[in-house]
Parts: structure tokens; C-alpha cells; sequence
């Protein structure tokens, strides 16, 4: 769980601007356009969301935008895939739990994990 | 609603591929990827590829994925990113999700290049963060330039399997084992040469057979499989990892064609539930054709030289080429494709599409 910053191939890194996630009211940094979920796991942190019935964990796992293992709480708004959803300064970034609720909603009931 | 003549769905290999040759003829050519830059799996491939110069072998995903880009705009290929398609509808008209809204592209022809997806792997323990696809992983380290883990397993010792270790130790990774449940290995010897130089041990007849950890991967637990994949009792490893990559295959992401009403045959070594299409890669619908993944899981030399093939022939069935310079062009291609379809592992490859072929002349 750490960047790549020389390679044998692909050479140094270029790395997009240091900037400023907030993540469970934590300060992160990370690189400006890099996915939010990369930026969170360059600084150690695995667990994205955990699910709805069990409350299990569940991380990266397609990195593609399609399995929806790693939706998140992004600027307020739930169920957001972090693996495709690109980094900007200043970004507020929860765990989320269940299927997340939005600031003005309560949590939806019911449905799968 | 906004119209095109030729839609290609998907901008990875076989779809800008098909583009260019398309849009090369005069052709409208749109070509709509639901990422933010096209190129699909390419810009994640830092191997050389096989095959010879006419393949582009010796030359890396990654700069064939920045050749073809510049083709495409260079052909004046229309490129829609950040859009999803999220229907085919029977009159050729497809629904598109841009952001916060949807629009109508209604096209005379449709080419899906949607790809393939991952298979997963299910055994306790697989949903722990920490366990991915293998491709996943490879996003991760070759795109993102961040590492998963450090201690990795690799299920699985095809070419994905032995390709992405070898990347995932270019990366700075140690991995611990590739396991393959076959008796053999079944990717090439080239690639498994290589991860067996690095110290890499490859164990064949081996499963997973859990996952452990509190909030993620911990450890793995491997055994030793019989003739008929049952774990053999006493043969049990603890493997100290904290991530645990798959790659057992892939799946073609069909769900368009599905929805088109396009006919299917299954071919479980293509990849299982194929859309029928004939030697000009088009399906059972004549204003749908299919490339790449979608039409039998292969590699991406196969993928270009297939969507090349059907962007001539959806060219060619609006008019921009005259039946003889088509002809002479695809039988071109066809040449190029018979050509990376030969030796141990290409045969079996050639066979399945002659079988899927075969289904067309039958409906």
C-alpha cells in the first residue's frame, strides 16, 4: 500500500498536484485527478464502505466502476464509486455504511448488501 | 436526437480499431467510452506484445494505446467520454448516460467493442478488502501507481495470472505464490520462465481455500487438489499475504447485444455466451457488429485486427468502400488474424471462432 514512484518500465511517476482529501474527518493527502479510492489506499486505508445486513467490509475490487465494492460517502453524497471518481482539493470523504444516506435523507431501508 | 451513421460502443482495442478503419472510409464515426480517456485495458499492458511487425509486436500496450488514439482523432472519429451506454433499442437508437443526463444517439450502424469483464472467485473470506481481480491490481499499479499490498497471491497461472505477478514484482511487490488448480501451467512458458527466475513459486493442482483477517486480508489457506479439484486433507498451507489476486478467466461483457436480441452461442474456452457473428464480425441483427472480447475472449493484437475488420464491413455496408476494395482490404485482415491464431494455443482459439462462424450459417 504505497506509490510507485520510479519504475523499471514506466519510469518516475508524474504526479498530478499535492493536494487535500478529508477522510472520516481525517486530512489525507493526495494527488489531484488520481482516484479517491488510490489516494485512500496510498495512505494505508483499505476498508471503503461496509456492507448493509452485516455490516462486513468491503474494498477495492474491480477498479474498473463496476462491481460498486468501493462506493462511498463523497461530498456528502452516498454511493459514489471511488475507484473512477477522480481526486479534488478539498474533497470530504466518509466510510460509508449500509447504502449511506444523503445529508438531507434518512437511511433507505431494506435491500441488498 | 442526435444521429451518426457508424456508433462504436467501447474505445479499447478492438473498438478504436474499428473506428479508424471506419472513419477512414468518409465515414460518421462515434465512438462513446464510459471512462475518461478511451484506450480500455491498453495504457495497463507494459509488456511487449507477440506476434510480428504487422501486430505491432515488440511494442507495448501502452504505446499502442497512444498510436491509436492519435489515429482516431486523426481519422476525425467523433469521441464521446464519460458516457455510459445504458441501452440498444430495436431500431439502432442507443441510450447514453452523460453525467447528470441522458440522450438518444440514434445510429445506422452499431459496432459493440464493450469488452470483457473479470471472472471472480468465490471461497470464504473473498469479499475481505484485499482479495481483487488480478486486472484490478494492474489498474492499480501500472495507471494509479499505487500498490495493493505487499505480500501478494496470485490465483490462477494463465497469461493474465503470470503476466500481472511478473508487473505486480516490477512494482516493488513480493508475491508469495501463484497457485493454479490445473495440473499444469496454462499460460505461456515465456511468461512463467520469467516469474520463476524472480524466485516465484508456481503451484499447480492448488486451490484457496479461504481468506483470513479481521477488517482485511491477513493470511491465505492453500491445499493441494485431487484429479477431480477436491482439496486434499493434510496438504493445507498458511500463507502470511495481505492481498490476494484472481485471474480465472474472462467473461464478455455482452449485455447490449443481449438487449439488441442478437442470437448467442456458448463457447466456454472464448469465454462462455458469445453473440454469433460471421467472418465479417457481424451478429444475427445485419446493422449490429460485435469485436474484440465481446465476440470470444482473446488478446488485444486479435481484438484490433477484429474491430479493424468490422469497421471495414460496417464501412462497407454504407456505402463507403466498393465491394472490391472492401473485399481485398478484410481478406487482408483475415490474413493478419489466421496469423495470430496458430501454435499450441492459438489453434484452439481458431477452432472456437470457426465453431462460432458455423452457428451463423446455421440460423
Amino acid at each position: 500500500m504505497r506509490r510507485i514512484e520510479d519504475h523499471p518500465i514506466l519510469g518516475k511517476s508524474e504526479r498530478g498536484r499535492k493536494v487535500t482529501l478529508f477522510f472520516d474527518g481525517q486530512l489525507i493527502e493526495a494527488l489531484e485527478g488520481e482516484p479517491v479510492a488510490t489516494a485512500l489506499m496510498a495512505a494505508g486505508h483499505r476498508v471503503l464502505r461496509y456492507t448493509h445486513q452485516h455490516l462486513e467490509p468491503r474494498g477495492i475490487f474491480c477498479a474498473l466502476g463496476r462491481c460498486t465494492d468501493c462506493m462511498m460517502i463523497v461530498d456528502g453524497q452516498p454511493n459514489v464509486r471511488t475507484c473512477i471518481t477522480p481526486v479534488r482539493d478539498g474533497m470530504t470523504v466518509e466510510t460509508q455504511r449500509g447504502q449511506g444516506q444523503r445529508r438531507d435523507q434518512q437511511p433507505l431501508r431494506g435491500g441488498m448488501d | 436526437m442526435r444521429e451518426t451513421e457508424i456508433a462504436v460502443v467501447g474505445g479499447g482495442a478492438a473498438g478504436m480499431a474499428a473506428a479508424i478503419e471506419a472513419a477512414k472510409t468518409g465515414a460518421r464515426v462515434t465512438l462513446i467510452d464510459e471512462n475518461e480517456r478511451p484506450g480500455g485495458q491498453l495504457f495497463k499492458q507494459i509488456h511487449k506484445f507477440f506476434g510480428s511487425g504487422v501486430h505491432r509486436a515488440g511494442r507495448r500496450g501502452i504505446q499502442i494505446g497512444q498510436e491509436l488514439l492519435e489515429e482516431a482523432q486523426n481519422a476525425g472519429v467523433e469521441i464521446r467520454l464519460n458516457t455510459a451506454v445504458y441501452g440498444l433499442f430495436s431500431d439502432h437508437c442507443l441510450g447514453l448516460i452523460c453525467g447528470d443526463h441522458t440522450e438518444e444517439l440514434q445510429a445506422k450502424v452499431i459496432i459493440l467493442a464493450t469488452g470483457a469483464n473479470e471472472n471472480p472467485l468465490a471461497f470464504p473470506g473473498w469479499t475481505l478488502p484485499g482479495v481483487m481481480g488480478a486486472g484490478a491490481a494492474q489498474t492499480l499499479i501500472n495507471i494509479h501507481r499505487t500498490l495493493p499490498g505487499s505480500r501478494i497471491l496470485m490465483v490462477g497461472a494463465g497469461n493474465v495470472g503470470l503476466i500481472v505477478s511478473y508487473q505486480l514484482l516490477q512494482a516493488g511487490a513480493e508475491v508469495m505464490a501463484i497457485i493454479e488448480g490445473l495440473p499444469y501451467i496454462s499460460g505461456y512458458g515465456v511468461h512463467a520462465s520469467k516469474v520463476r527466475r524472480a524466485g516465484v513459486p508456481i503451484l499447480t493442482s492448488h486451490t484457496i481455500l479461504k481468506a483470513e483477517g479481521k477488517e482485511q486480508v491477513e493470511r491465505a489457506i492453500i491445499a493441494k487438489v485431487d484429479e477431480r479439484w477436491y482439496p486434499i486433507a493434510g496438504t493445507e498451507q498458511i500463507l502470511e499475504v495481505d492481498t490476494i489476486c484472481f485471474a480465472v478467466g474472462l467473461s464478455p461483457l455482452a449485455e447490449l447485444a443481449w438487449m439488441a436480441g442478437c442470437r448467442f452461442t456458448y463457447i466456454p474456452q472464448m469465454g462462455g455466451w458469445i453473440p454469433i457473428h460471421d467472418g465479417n464480425m457481424q451478429s444475427t441483427d445485419p446493422m449490429i457488429y460485435v469485436a474484440g472480447d465481446l465476440a470470444g475472449v482473446e488478446e488485444a493484437s486479435t481484438a484490433m485486427e477484429e474491430g479493424r475488420l468490422a469497421g471495414l464491413a460496417a464501412a462497407g455496408a454504407l456505402g463507403g468502400l466498393s465491394l472490391e476494395e472492401g473485399e481485398e482490404k478484410k481478406a487482408e485482415v483475415r490474413e493478419r488474424l489466421a496469423m495470430l491464431r496458430v501454435g499450441s494455443f492459438g489453434e484452439g482459439r481458431a477452432s472456437a471462432k470457426d465453431q462460432i462462424i458455423r452457428a451463423r450459417n446455421q440460423v
